[in-house]
């Protein structure tokens, strides 16, 4: 088959009905790919990037718009200037006509074609922090963030104090229950509150709060009441292993039922799941990181009970040093298999190779690259900041070989509010 | 460059703090700013928590962080672009030296003239707008209508630190009086007419955004291309923020033209006396609407010969639209172009020396630009199977500077006589009666999601927000 009639790309195009012709965006424009007549702006498709250099300063949104079509076929700039509206995205069946394999059709991809570009050379250092959603998903809820501030905290209630870990093994873990009483703290998934541990440090200044990501779902770690969970892991070592004790996590993890605790927050304003039909999950963690996995999961959970959850797929990577440690373990296992796909991976397990949340992501990879060729997939990852770079190598491998450009998918992932990483 | 320090009082990207002593004037006039704010600035607005776009850097990535702000809180500053060393000047007398990063002396009255001129029109419009959140047709229109003033309000500061850093007490003076004229005060107006005009309603202010606005971008890409390399910077920031005026008068129009047609189609008519029952605007009190703000606004451009325009091109203060993209010796010495002027009872077009014409030229250009929207409105009626034509009136139509001032011509460019001018101008402007029914429509809505009568949804809401979007937080 001939190769270029093979491939698409997701072409850059200015929806002329939106578009105002104010120029800013052939003003942005650092390699002239947009130019105009007295009619049009357009985007030249040999030329654009996409490094979407134009899209924020662009005061109407025009500029944002995408057609996935046959390389062979883009649309000219003679074409673009006597558009008076965009075409209609191609069908399936348009695509097919043309040429476009089957596993290409649909995929996401600016740009930049689409062929099995597979790279198996060495891995090249990633930057998280390049890839990390600065939005929401489209679909989030609104998120209230600093209601209370340090200078002005609000107080919480212990109302449950639970190891989430096996007896007796290292990484010890709580789930803290927290109730607000009347005080209004509205939270969702994927958000964190700071507790503010009592007394001074060593030099005499209060101790600062702690962010810990909330565990329990929008309407409460019981549904229907003003209370939130956390997962906090016992800390006895600092990331060099030396033997410290850590302060707000001995306190959390030490409270009885009845304790006062001063609480700051919520924070976080991006990193929140969708809520639309249909809309995937792929979740990433390791230890404590699973927090906002669990808040997600329940609420998806809480949905589905209530009848009110159309299909979207949830599928989960976790890794923990041995099952013994990982938190939640009982309740995760008893979830159904057609409600989430778990896969855990344990890096200490006696007698087994050592298995990280990146060497399963591998395995799955055909089924992840599945889920990342649709644009309702959301990707979340929440741990330790050293799992970041294998998890975004194991991404971008799963989207390569599944024929999707990375750099294009990472980039519309992190525009749209889908790719969200939080490691500390 | 492009950093903004966000830890001083004022952010800016010039290394404010390395001048104590124009750190210490701006401070000094940040006061005066923010109490003219709170007189002038949009009333009953202080405690709403407004979705706004602000600038952390002058690079596309950070110029557009959107989040809820109390408008007194609004992070004013002062942004450039980035500079470049290897600048030239590319018109006038001083084409090829190096662009002044200094004010020259020999230029510093015209200078600071332009410059005041140009930021006398910033607080004049949010004066102008200021009653206007009042009557919003919604939420999201409530938002654009903040969003328009803290941006006219941060081209205040722009023009008002080139006063301070350039043009020592006189500047200084002249920051203070930017805060004292007062848009249609009889005894201290607003130095130019269009702003001192009202903008009473929501089809006027649409109407300004989308003519007047565009003035501004037109002036300031004329700016933008000043030998004086501050100036330049400074306003090539300004028109990035420009555009979203535009877009906010372009798209508020055209909204209004679709319900229209909306309406006019469910009721198959277009008789303005029932559209008007249903509580719509017709179409030609449109089209008077638009004649007027377009006249009012071709008038800023001053008169069509001019000799300040010939020295400020010369002396390479002010360029032409696209100076850059333009291919001719960029001096104009002996070149001409065609103005028009009443002769024998009819407009005809005179030869004069292109220099002294240059006001006509930007004009021109800029009724180029605009009648590119007034087509696209026309689009919408269009779409709806409709046989009206909104169309630019003449430009000699309504004029009260140059030439044709006070000359009677029709929209269609005929001469008229007195009594003629007299018996059609209802059917021209926007009369009494027409401005006192879009008054009657004005009412508050601020329901998330829930637009006025008279103007339809937005195609797409604020940085990819929905339309029902919560763009305003009321206290």
């Amino acid at each position: 088959m001939d190769i270029a009639a093979a491939t698409t790309i997701r072409q850059h195009l200015i929806d002329p009905e939106i578009c105002i012709r104010c120029n800013t965006c052939e003003a942005t424009c650092p390699v002239g790919a947009i130019t105009h007549d007295e009619r049009n702006y357009v985007v030249r498709a040999d030329v654009c990037k996409p490094c979407n250099a134009c899209i924020a300063p662009c005061p109407t949104g025009a500029i944002d718009n995408w057609r996935v079509v046959p390389s062979a076929r883009v649309y000219s700039i003679e074409e673009q200037l006597g558009w008076d509206v965009l075409p209609a995205e191609l069908t399936h069946d348009e695509l097919a006509a043309a040429g476009v394999p089957e596993a290409v059709i649909g995929v996401v991809a600016p740009a930049v074609a689409v062929v099995a570009t597979a790279d198996p050379g060495e891995p090249v250092p990633l930057d998280a922090a390049h890839y990390s959603s600065l939005l929401p998903p489209w679909s989030a809820a609104h998120a209230y963030a600093n209601l209370y501030g340090p200078k002005a905290p609000t107080v919480a209630t212990v109302t449950g104090n639970f190891r989430v870990t096996e007896a007796g093994f290292a990484n010890e873990t709580h789930h803290v229950v927290l109730d607000f009483g009347a005080m209004p703290f509205p939270v969702l998934e994927g958000q964190s509150i700071g507790i503010v541990p009592p007394g001074a440090d060593a030099s005499g200044r209060p101790h600062r709060a702690r962010q810990y990501s909330v565990a329990s779902p929008r309407n409460g770690e019981r549904p229907g009441y003003n209370n939130v969970s956390l997962t906090v892991k016992r800390v006895t070592a600092d990331h060099q292993g030396r033997a410290v004790k850590g302060v707000c996590s001995n306190y959390v993890c030490d409270l009885k039922v009845g304790d006062k605790v001063q609480v700051i927050g919520p924070f976080g304003t991006s990193f929140l799941m969708p809520n639309h039909p249909r809309s995937n999950i792929v979740m990433i963690c390791t230890g404590t990181g699973s927090a906002p996995m669990r808040a997600m999961t329940e609420w998806r959970r809480r949905l589905r009970q209530g009848g009110k959850f159309e299909g979207g797929k949830l599928m989960l990577f976790f890794g923990a040093r041995t099952r013994e440690e990982l938190p939640y373990f009982g309740p995760l296992m008893s979830l159904p298999k057609d409600f989430i796909d778990i896969n855990l991976a344990f890096s200490r397990t006696a007698g087994q190779p050592k298995r990280h949340v990146q060497d399963l992501m591998r395995e799955r990879a055909a089924d992840l690259a599945g889920l990342l060729q649709q644009s309702d997939t959301y990707v979340y990852v929440c741990g330790l900041r050293a799992m970041e770079e294998g998890v975004l190598l194991a991404l971008r491998d799963a989207a390569v070989a599944g024929g999707l450009s990375w750099d294009a998918l990472a980039d519309a992932m992190r525009r749209e509010g889908r790719l969200h990483l939080e490691t500390y | 460059m492009s950093t903004i320090d966000y830890s001083e009082k004022i952010p800016n990207n010039v290394n404010l703090s390395q001048d104590r002593t124009l750190q210490r004037a701006l401070e000094h006039w940040q006061p005066n700013y923010l109490a003219w704010w709170q007189d002038m600035g949009p009333e009953g607005s202080r405690d709403f928590d407004v979705y706004l776009r602000t600038a952390v850097s002058v690079d596309p990535s950070g110029w557009a962080q959107f989040g809820y702000v109390k408008m007194p809180d609004y992070r004013w500053g002062i942004f450039l672009n980035p500079g470049d060393a290897e600048r030239k000047i590319h018109f006038g007398d001083h084409l090829g030296e190096p662009a002044w990063q200094d004010v020259p002396g020999e230029h510093r009255a015209n200078l600071r003239r332009i410059i005041v001129t140009q930021g006398d029109t910033e607080p004049a419009s949010v004066e102008q707008q200021r009653h206007l959140g009042l009557t919003a047709p919604s939420q999201y229109d409530l938002r654009n209508l903040f969003q328009v003033n803290v941006e006219e309000g941060r081209h205040l500061w722009a023009m008002v630190y080139l006063l301070h850093r350039f043009f020592g007490r006189d500047g200084r003076e002249e920051a203070e009086a930017l805060l004292e004229r007062r848009s249609g005060d009889r005894d201290n107006p607003r130095i130019l007419g269009a702003f001192n005009e009202k903008t009473p309603d929501w089809l006027a202010f649409f109407m300004f955004t989308y003519f007047t606005d565009r003035d501004g971008k037109f002036q300031l890409c004329a700016l933008a291309e000043s030998g004086f390399d501050p100036l330049a910077r400074t306003t090539k920031f300004m028109l990035t923020e420009e555009a979203h005026h535009m877009f906010v008068g372009e798209s508020g129009v055209s909204r209004v033209i679709q319900r229209t047609c909306d309406a006019m189609r469910e009721l198959g008519t277009d008789d303005p006396a029932k559209l008007r029952a249903a509580g719509v605007i017709d179409l030609p009190t449109i089209q008077r609407y638009l004649n007027f703000h377009f006249s009012v606004t071709i008038d800023l451009f001053g008169a069509d010969q001019s000799s300040n325009a010939a020295i400020f091109y010369s002396s390479g203060l002010k360029g032409r639209y696209e100076e850059g993209k333009r291919a001719d010796d960029h001096r104009l010495k002996g070149d001409h172009y065609r103005v028009l002027e009443v002769h024998d009872g009819r407009l005809a077009e005179k030869e004069v020396p292109m220099l002294n014409a240059l006001n006509e030229v930007l004009r021109d250009d800029y009724i180029k630009d605009s009648v590119g929207g007034v087509n696209r409105w026309n689009k919408v009626i269009e779409k709806a199977g409709l046989p009206f034509r909104l169309a630019v009136p003449h430009k000699a139509f309504h004029r009260r500077i140059g030439a044709l001032a006070g000359a009677r011509i029709a929209p269609d460019g005929r001469v008229v006589s007195e009594a003629e001018w007299n018996a059609k101008v209802g059917e021209w402007l926007p009369t009494e009666a027409d401005r006192a029914f879009v008054a009657s429509l004005m009412g508050r809505v601020v329901e998330p999601g829930k637009f006025a009568n008279w103007i339809a949804p937005p195609v797409v809401g604020i940085n990819k927000q929905p339309v029902d979007f919560e763009y305003v937080r009321f206290g």
